[in-house]
């Protein structure tokens, strides 16, 4: 029987292996030295919250992976052996694979910042990251964040439910500026605002300073500025996890190189999710996905290819969400932070300043391309539809109603939203 | 580091769990008024029992309010689940055993030993119940009562821990209006309602007590011999009661849960209901969520239900039997009507919904139709009145003291700190039941799960009071269709991606099961 091992038990190892085992007997070994069962890493937060236990973010029961027969493995893959397909884990002991599908993901990215290694300075990605936050952060009082992004914003989130206040110290003008245009970009500053936390615009970490004992003591930015804290979390971003790669025939570069069946040099080789590094994306995004949704598909598409049925990556339409604290985000199609020569956006934001909406349609052929939505849910088959078909923004504007995905008795905006777009096309004219 | 990742987090430290001064200031006058009823309790005999009275509710009312009002006033509008797996009481800690050991307590003195409370069968009541009696006798003009005690505390917590629920949940309109509407109910239908129908009683005319959305078989006392006697013999208001409480089987529900679910009635209308969405609130994550629950649900429920109606069928043919005159509705012809129906519902299941049903379900479904129908069948042929294999009255008397008292009290309320706040509804209440199966194949309601955002975070499902993995359909991209779904709302509230939807809309057929895994992989296809 064939032997297909997965490095990764996140979202795109586990999908990898759940359609694999759809579609085929093969035996599969999942393989993480994180945790034993899959856990939702987006829902680490919760966990620090106390939302939720560590048992209510497995998003299957431990049954689960027995009933489908696939093996779990909770060991540290220290090398890999492409000829004689063998992984060699941490401990010596060696395990035999036909097929190999390498979905390691992600690790913290770190700049060399001196003072980045003192105790209370940390990023997060990990279940181990998550127990070192819970030890770093007993009985403080101060925290700095550095990078205005995603995790950033959670780690913020996290740190308030405790107590603990928070400077966040962000590059850019705005929150997730290099992602969210101006007006989006500033309407979640100020929700962040909101909420406690201190946003340090156009500031950036020149040093983290520590005490006698190793411990983190304060940080001094760019500008000078020294602020006392007893905790740091970095970050800016995350990279590839594929250190035990190094010394083998897989091809790297930031990530595993992969083709747009997934595959690496090697052959019965994949790699998926966000360690994989596309050599030239097969539909022009950035050769480096790290989001949870494009995981999935990743993971559904190279287990095709491995059942035998060739498919190559089209992940379809651009979809994504977050959410700032009670601001809940969701796009589709991409929306740029600066529109591209041939779009126009319209902009409609309601009165309190709490909720928008931003429409991209094409200058010329009015296409509908994508939408950035704060504090208004909108219905994904709808939305995709609308791209895929290239709807004119007109339809868009007119069907709105169709799209939206707000629970019952919301406000309801779309006549608002009809209105001020014809307004706004009467100005254009 | 790694073996112990299985444990909760929490145990390793701290998050900040205190209160704050308006809570504290809260906490100290709802005890306040709590200490006064328990002082009346053991029997401290108050001079001025209107003022104890008033100055107790009004302490409850107000130490209930500014509690919630110093727990959620000065915080962002939003969802509020920071801590609740640190907070003892909302984690099975200390605090949620000494709630749950104490209010098991007081069900079962209220249900078996009201004595104990001060009730008197001759004479004027003492204690707790007598303080209670200058309401009673304002409302319905008769002293209190163990129930008239307890439907007050009962809709005061509904009121003010609903006043609660309205500032947690004050940025969503559906939970607000819902909350309103279960408030309502229970303090116009449930409380006020039949208490002033009490005053129009006299020597020769006499309503049974009737909460008028309490619906058979959850109200499974509803047609007994007595209260069928007292709806006839009060005339033309009496019987149209009667027929109401018919048509609220055969017509109202069907109706409203073809077009709303069953939340119309579960999560916006019914006491036990509206109990577990205010009161029982922080506990709602204890559902257990496992497949293993589930099925003990099915099956603990559905006996439920075959439990009612045998019950139900024997006390009814009992008295028709006894009394062939006085009613126009005759044994046999009821006994006919009872076996043509659960036939004909069975009929339609298997004929429409076959491939829905499951292979337990199926055998579980003939199984007992067979049970009941030969049931009716030895008790029709044999002809003896006073016999339905068991007694009647035997009958009537294990099924209110398991299933009205024991379970729907004593385990469904008593337990809200350990077992969640829905345990009675899940596993007991079989108007849940037959309301849910009409949900899951005569209705428009599913929740929508939204494309491909499912994020798996697990929010949905520990927060579902009834205990459905919701996320296990959501990340399908598939709808719920779940017959135990009351509709609360609070998955789509908690979902931090806008994935789930609770809906109404057209789409009743196959695609309100199927997954839809649009945009998962293959440029949609």
């Amino acid at each position: 029987m064939k032997h297909i091992a997965i490095i990764g038990n996140g979202i795109s190892g586990v999908t990898a292996a759940r359609h694999i085992r759809k579609q085929s007997d093969a035996q599969i070994t999942l393989i993480s030295a994180e945790t034993k069962h899959f856990f939702s890493r987006t829902a680490l937060m919760y966990v620090y919250m106390g939302h939720m236990r560590y048992q209510d973010i497995k998003p299957y029961e431990d049954h689960f992976w027995e009933k489908n027969r696939i093996d779990l493995k909770q060991a540290y893959v220290k090398k890999l052996e492409t000829e004689t397909k063998q992984l060699i884990f941490e401990n010596g002991e060696r395990l035999s694979f036909d097929v190999l599908i390498i979905a390691s993901g992600s690790r913290p990215q770190f700049f060399n910042w001196p003072g980045q290694n003192l105790q209370g300075v940390q990023g997060l990605y990990s279940w181990q990251d998550l127990e070192l936050m819970q030890a770093n952060t007993q009985g403080i009082k101060k925290a700095v964040i550095v990078g205005g992004g995603l995790i950033g914003v959670e780690m913020a989130e996290m740190l308030l439910t405790r107590g603990i206040a928070v400077t966040f110290l962000v590059r850019e003008k705005r929150f997730w500026g290099n992602v969210l245009p101006q007006e989006e970009g500033e309407l979640v500053s100020k929700h962040i605002s909101k909420h406690g936390v201190d946003l340090q615009f156009e500031e950036e970490l020149e040093e983290i300073l520590g005490d006698e004992k190793g411990r983190v003591r304060a940080v001094r930015t760019k500008s000078g500025e020294e602020i006392t804290c007893e905790f740091v979390g970095l970050t800016i971003g995350v990279q590839p996890n594929i250190s035990f790669l190094e010394g083998s025939e897989i091809e790297t570069a930031k990530g595993v190189l992969v083709d747009e069946y997934l595959r690496t040099n090697c052959e019965n080789i994949y790699a998926i999710g966000d360690c994989a590094e596309f050599r030239e994306h097969p539909t022009g995004r950035k050769n480096i996905e790290q989001v949870w949704y494009t995981g999935k598909i990743m993971g559904a598409t190279v287990a095709q290819t491995i059942c035998g049925k060739q498919t190559p990556y089209r992940p379809g339409v651009w979809f994504n969400s977050a959410k700032f604290f009670d601001l809940e985000y969701q796009t589709y199609g991409w929306v740029w932070p600066k529109p591209k020569a041939e779009e126009l956006t319209f902009y409609w934001e309601d009165e309190k300043g709490e909720k928008c909406l931003r429409f991209v349609y094409h200058r010329e052929n009015r296409t509908f391309l994508a939408i950035n939505a704060l504090g208004i849910r909108l219905r994904h088959e709808v939305m995709d539809e609308w791209i895929r078909s290239k709807q004119s923004i007109d339809h868009v504007i007119n069907n709105l109603a169709k799209a939206n995905f707000d629970p019952e008795f919301f406000p309801r905006h779309e006549k608002e939203i009809q209105t001020a777009f014809q307004k706004q096309q009467k100005e254009l004219a | 580091m790694l073996n112990q990742l299985d444990k909760d987090i929490s145990i390793s430290g701290g998050p900040p769990v205190s209160i704050n001064g308006k809570q504290k200031v809260g906490t100290v006058i709802g005890f306040a008024g709590l200490l006064i009823l328990a002082l009346a309790t053991f029997n401290l005999d108050f001079p001025h029992k209107t003022l104890w009275l008033s100055l107790s509710l009004g302490c409850i009312a107000l130490g209930i309010s500014l509690f919630s009002y110093g727990a959620y006033a000065d915080k962002s509008a939003g969802i509020k689940n920071d801590g609740v797996y640190f907070k003892s009481l909302s984690s099975r800690g200390f605090w949620a055993w000494v709630l749950g050991i104490v209010l098991t307590g007081f069900y079962i003195v209220l249900y078996f030993f009201p004595e104990y409370l001060g009730l008197k069968q001759a004479g004027e009541n003492v204690g707790l119940i007598a303080l209670f009696d200058p309401l009673s006798k304002a409302l319905s003009g008769n002293p209190a009562s163990q129930w008239f005690v307890y439907g007050t505390l009962y809709t005061m917590a509904i009121i003010f821990f609903g006043i609660k629920y309205l500032l947690k949940y004050r940025h969503n309109p559906y939970q607000r209006i819902r909350t309103l509407s279960v408030i309502f109910f229970q303090t116009g239908f449930a409380f006020l309602i039949p208490e002033l129908m009490a005053r129009l009683n006299s020597d020769s005319f006499s309503l049974p007590y009737y909460d008028l959305k309490n619906i058979w078989p959850l109200n499974y006392y509803n047609f007994e011999q007595y209260r069928v006697d007292e709806f006839i013999s009060a005339g033309t208001v009496g019987v149209a009661l009667l027929i109401f409480g018919v048509l609220s089987i055969f017509v109202v529900t069907p109706i409203l849960t073809y077009k709303f679910g069953k939340r119309w009635y579960c999560s916006w209308v019914c006491g036990c209901g509206g109990l577990a969405e205010t009161a029982g609130d922080p506990f709602r994550q204890h559902s257990d969520k496992s497949t293993f629950a589930w099925k003990v649900e099915r099956w603990v429920i559905h006996s439920v239900v075959v439990f009612v109606v045998v019950m139900t069928t024997a006390v009814i043919s009992s008295y028709l039997g006894y009394d062939a005159e006085k009613y126009w509705l005759t044994k046999d012809a009821f006994l006919i009507g009872v076996t043509i129906l659960l036939t004909l519902v069975y009929a339609v299941i298997f004929i429409f919904k076959r491939q829905e049903l499951k292979k337990d379900a199926k055998i579980a479904a003939t199984v007992y139709l067979a049970i009941i129908l030969s049931l009716i069948a030895i008790h029709y042929w044999t002809g003896d009145s006073s016999i339905f294999l068991f007694e009647a009255e035997s009958l009537r008397s294990s099924y209110g003291f398991l299933i009205g008292s024991v379970f729907s009290g004593v385990i469904g309320t008593g337990f809200y700190p350990i077992f969640g706040n829905r345990v009675w509804c899940r596993f007991g209440c079989p108007m849940a039941a037959i309301l849910g199966i009409q949900q899951r194949f005569f209705s428009k309601f599913r929740i929508t799960s939204n494309g491909g955002q499912c994020i798996s975070c697990g929010n949905c499902s520990t927060y579902c009071e009834m205990g459905i993995d919701v996320k296990a359909y959501a990340q399908k991209g598939q709808n719920i269709v779940r017959s135990s779904c009351v509709g609360c709302g609070v998955c789509s509230a908690v979902c931090p991606r806008g994935v789930l939807k609770l809906e109404n809309g057209a789409d009743t057929g196959a695609s309100r099961y199927a997954e839809k895994p649009i945009v998962l992989f293959q440029d949609g296809k």
